[in-house]
């Protein structure tokens, strides 16, 4: 039950997190290195407006949102979309992106680790495990993120633009779509998104200009893992390394600091088997 | 004509004299402070160096043989929790292009341990005012023609630590037994990390040998943000003592999550996180009855120069020195003595003296030790009447010192009280 209950909890922010980068790749083919300092910049709006500020949580994290979400489109507008045909060039962009955002929060808040209280505090227990509310929470925003998101793309004219984009950019643009356009609205979608996976993990995590880097890690495992650009296969993939990290902790305890290691080293056993990833589609040169 | 021109000469011939004397008349002894200076462990080598050195040039500065000289401080920006690079870098720095005369600070042993052999190259003392790793001080003896200029500051070495360790742990389990009436359970949970390893085999050998029962080992990363995983596993256990052997932030999540789940288990240890006056806000308040090895405490004296160092600090900074504040005992109680009384800046002759000294700290009597062959090791002597560190316990908001209180490092030692304790209390959780 252990194993179960941490599970679903560390694979629902790893989905909502690799599902937005999945979205801005698979739509833009943007590799947006810098999507979990997104991340942690929400986290440390959300710490500035509420510990600090005494603002209401719940305002704070939308106003954390939409402020990450509009730096995200500015960054997309004058750093990315200029070079984003070049996508070696965009990798180090975004990386070099990441680093400013890491170095900023630093000289701004220093190294000390920061909290944000919880939303909701206290645990119950179920089936002899503790669960934090503030987890459930976490769980059933992602669901419920993950529904809206079904919907945007399934229901919408703009998810339809979106998910015709991510098939065919081209053939897209010929029936008059502006791929330009998507693509923007598609990584102010996926900020939107890193930013709301801030909002619902600041009050779990610990903040550091540093945090960025580990989940960065196991999304890109997902993202992976699952299939670049398919956003079905990140949802699957996170649930499968976040049930292989509980497994490492409640099986090994002595080797609990692996547990990102494992997750990585069966990803690559699935890529060497499968290596356009579980619903991935063969990379081609044109789509 | 001929006069204007032995005049231009004179004048010449003066101003060069007066320029190639000025270095001499500016002249300082620059020690280097290096650290992760935007943590709160670089912060400490700084404030507790600047404290040291203002100290010092008040009184119109160093007495080297017949001339005075000041302390000019060169800060230095290891960034050793990202990048180990970036602190022998910035070693070098300080070797090459600051030219300094010493250094002291440091924090991370795999960054100390490259940083050590960078200032060895250069033969200048650094004082360690961070890392406990033991290796450290063993390679003077292995190697003291190297690693002579190599000094402890501060911790005392990993052995001794977990050995106050295991007092601290004695004194929670006679207090779970005498007050619970149950037998001791104990979980490690230890970050992983090098300077963690000796102290983990330690433990898991000599837990057992106190008559309390090992139920496991966990080694968690030292930067995780979630450990539920592991405190489900542990309660599981049937823990009621865990023994924490944290220095980074997993010290705040695991002691925050072990108190909103309520965990009935005593948190006992190190956790470098829990010695800081923000640790309480950073759980919220999670963090109640957490127990780590500190060296300073609110008004505790372990003699009479602690609390004017103390209470200096608090004033100056506002907030409870770290350990990694003994910059300012390593350059006012170690360096600057040694300058004194050797008249020069001579490393070689400040090593001769300096590691033969006893002398006090604000922590404590130093008193540097030899191996089992008598070599060197220039590592901190541990023990009643030297430097036995402090326990503190946060309760209820405000971290006060509960050991050593009426503490016998052996049957036959004399007993040690500092002035400032409180009793140890348990979470009340642990009683339902």
């Amino acid at each position: 039950m252990d194993i179960i209950i941490t599970g679903l909890i560390t694979g629902s922010m790893l989905a909502l997190l690799a599902i937005s980068f999945s979205l801005i790749f698979g739509v833009a083919r943007i590799v947006n290195i810098a999507h979990t300092a997104f991340y942690m910049v929400a986290s440390y709006c959300i710490y500035s407006l509420s510990a600090k500020g005494g603002l209401n949580p719940v305002a704070g994290m939308l106003i954390a949102v939409g402020g990450v979400t509009i730096l995200g489109l500015l960054a997309y507008r004058f750093l990315i979309d200029p070079i984003r045909e070049h996508e070696a060039a965009v990798l180090i962009a975004t990386i070099a992106l990441a680093m400013i955002f890491q170095e900023g929060v630093m000289l701004i808040y220093t190294g000390d680790y920061r909290t944000v209280s919880p939303l909701i505090e206290g645990f119950f227990v179920v089936a002899g495990v503790k669960v934090f509310y503030q987890q459930v929470l976490t769980f059933a925003v992602v669901l419920v993120i993950l529904a809206l998101l079904w919907l945007l793309l399934m229901k919408t004219k703009l998810g339809l633009a979106v998910r015709s984009t991510a098939e065919d950019r081209e053939v897209a643009n010929l029936m008059g779509m502006n791929e330009s356009r998507l693509a923007m609205i598609t990584m102010g979608l996926a900020v939107a998104l890193a930013g709301f996976t801030g909002a619902v993990i600041a009050p779990l995590a610990v903040l550091s200009p540093f945090m960025w880097m580990e989940p960065l890690i196991m999304m890109m495992a997902v993202v992976v893992l699952g299939g670049l650009g398919s956003i079905k296969g990140s949802f699957v993939a996170a649930y499968i390394l976040g049930f292989t990290e509980a497994l490492v902790v409640f099986l090994i305890p002595k080797g609990a600091f692996l547990k990102g290691s494992v997750a990585l080293s069966i990803m690559i056993l699935v890529l060497l088997l499968r290596p356009e990833g579980l619903f991935g589609i063969s990379f081609e040169e044109e789509r | 004509m001929k006069r204007l021109n032995v005049l231009r000469v004179v004048l010449l011939a003066s101003l060069l004299i007066i320029v190639m004397g000025f270095p001499a008349w500016a002249r300082t002894i620059k020690i280097g402070v290096i650290g992760p200076m935007n943590f709160v462990q670089g912060k400490g080598h700084w404030n507790g160096a600047i404290m040291a050195a203002e100290e010092i040039n008040a009184k119109g500065g160093v007495q080297v043989g017949s001339e005075k000289m000041k302390i000019e401080l060169v800060k230095a920006d290891s960034n050793e929790f990202l990048n180990v690079t970036d602190a022998t870098n910035a070693m070098e720095r300080l070797m090459t292009q600051d030219k300094v005369d010493f250094v002291v600070g440091g924090f991370r042993t795999e960054a100390v341990l490259p940083m050590q052999d960078i200032a060895m190259d250069y033969k200048k003392i650094f004082i360690g005012c961070g890392a406990a790793t033991k290796s450290l001080c063993d390679r003077v003896a292995e190697n003291y023609g190297r690693y002579k200029y190599w000094f402890r500051g501060t911790p005392f070495n990993d052995h001794y630590l977990v050995r106050t360790s295991f007092s601290h742990l004695a004194l929670a389990g006679a207090a779970i037994k005498s007050e619970l009436k149950i037998p001791v359970k104990c979980a490690i949970v230890a970050e992983k990390a090098t300077w963690t390893e000796g102290m983990v085999k330690a433990a898991e050998a000599t837990i057992p040998k106190m008559g309390f029962e090992l139920v496991g080992v966990w080694r968690p990363s030292p930067v995780a943000t979630d450990v539920t995983a592991e405190l489900s596993a542990i309660q599981k256990s049937g823990a009621n003592l865990i023994f924490t052997i944290f220095s980074s932030s997993v010290g705040i999540t695991f002691a925050r999550q072990a108190g909103e789940l309520k965990i009935p288990a005593f948190q006992v240890g190190i956790n470098v996180e829990a010695q800081k006056d923000g640790f309480w806000e950073a759980t919220k308040g999670m963090g109640n009855y957490v127990f780590t090895m500190n060296t300073y405490a609110r008004g505790v004296e372990a003699n009479e120069l602690t609390r004017p160092f103390v209470d200096g600090y608090i004033k100056r900074f506002g907030e409870v020195p770290t350990y990694t504040a003994d910059t300012y005992s390593a350059i006012l109680h170690s360096l600057v003595p040694a300058i004194e009384a050797v008249k020069s800046l001579d490393a070689d002759k400040l090593v001769a003296f300096m590691e033969n000294r006893e002398y006090l700290s604000p922590s404590g009597k130093v008193k540097l030790e030899k191996d089992a062959q008598g070599r060197p090791t220039h590592d901190l002597t541990w023990g009643p009447g030297y430097l036995t560190s402090l326990g503190v316990q946060w309760q209820d908001g405000k971290l006060v010192a509960v050991w050593p209180n009426k503490w016998k490092a052996a049957p036959t030692a004399p007993e040690v009280t500092y002035k400032g304790m409180v009793p140890i209390k348990l979470p009340p959780w642990m009683k339902k």
